[in-house]
């Protein structure tokens, strides 16, 4: 991929040595108009704090609120946002689009 | 992810060098595959389809949802001379994703008010080539029409590897560059990897078109499988 972005695997690697609860999130998914590729990634850690997109900005809240649940049972999940679905919708992927979400601890 | 696993990852990141992170969805089962080792992986096909596209993908193997994040190096292009067909080819390459650095040791061309924006270094290429690390994921190209530029800069893409190689001049230029770098060592092999005349034939005119056809030919060397290849060649 010619990728552009910011070194999010490489800040997931130094939060988690700094000692910080860390997890992923990846676009393995995508349908219709969805604003990032599948492969596109954000980092996230137990301050809250993320890099990167899964969404370009749409639904990153919803996904770093998950991320958090993640980071304490240490399970991967799988997370849906598009159109059809109500939550998904007001969280506003408005562009249309669908996307599948992997969410997953470092570590 | 584990934790070597993405110590592992980042550390084919660093050094360039492609791989794919296979996930199976839903057990969160990983492994990470450097391109070094696809050719004894069962996905081997799935996997060097995606690299090649720079694709991550889902596939369905055996029952189980893989899925492939590729993370291949972002490509680079140089361009040997700062000449007017290089204004318009380093926009169009960067638009494209690539990395853009020009060379030339002639100052009036590789002036920042010609190539604004663009990486310039007006040193010789003996000079300018070996700190900007032309590896595999680099496109080469030495539009300069001076033997003095071009041949030394040809020379050191060979040694290097580049994706894509190519080189302005019409086949009877070719022919006489073909010998000079001949003799200065060059394997019959690398002199035939020499993409010359340069771009695919479109009926190219404008420097602009040129850059065109110039940008057509390396996507079609990274992209495409290497039988299409050929046929497009």
């Amino acid at each position: 991929m010619l990728d552009r972005d910011e070194d999010i695997l490489k800040a997931a690697e130094d939060w988690q040595k700094a000692g910080h609860g860390v997890a992923l999130a990846t676009v393995v998914e995508t349908w219709g108009s969805a604003p990032r590729p599948a492969g596109s990634s954000l980092v996230i850690n137990d301050d809250g704090t993320f890099l990167g997109s899964v969404s370009g900005g749409c639904v990153e809240g919803a996904v770093v609120t998950e991320a958090m649940d993640v980071i304490q049972s240490g399970k991967p999940r799988m997370l849906e946002f598009g159109v059809a679905d109500e939550t998904a919708w007001n969280v506003g992927l408005s562009c249309g689009g669908t996307i599948r979400v992997f969410v997953e601890k470092v570590g | 992810m584990k934790l070597e696993i993405l110590h592992e990852l980042n550390a084919e990141r660093a050094a360039r060098r492609p791989a794919i992170l296979v996930t199976d969805t839903e057990s969160g089962e990983q492994r990470l595959v450097k391109a070094k080792d696809f050719a004894g992986d069962p996905l081997r096909a799935e996997l060097e389809k995606q690299l090649r596209m720079g694709k991550s993908a889902n596939v369905e193997v055996g029952g189980r949802k893989l899925f492939l994040n590729v993370y291949a190096p972002t490509a680079k292009l140089v361009i040997i001379g700062a000449v007017h067909i290089s204004q318009a080819l380093a926009p169009l390459a960067r638009s494209l994703g690539y990395d853009v650095t020009v060379v030339d040791p002639r100052t009036a061309f590789a002036s920042p008010e010609r190539f604004p924006d663009i990486p310039l270094v007006a040193e010789w290429p003996d000079t300018a080539l070996p700190p900007l690390n032309v590896d595999a994921y680099t496109a080469f190209v030495a539009v300069t029409h001076d033997p003095k530029i071009d041949d030394p800069a040809l020379l050191h893409a060979f040694e290097r590897g580049c994706f894509y190689i190519g080189a302005l001049g019409s086949r009877k230029t070719h022919a006489k560059r073909g010998d000079r770098l001949r003799a200065q060592g060059a394997k019959e092999s690398d002199i035939a990897r020499i993409h010359a005349p340069i771009g695919l034939a479109i009926g190219a005119v404008s420097p602009s078109e040129i850059a065109v056809s110039i940008m057509a030919e390396i996507t079609a060397v990274l992209r495409l499988p290497p039988k299409e290849k050929e046929e497009a060649a």
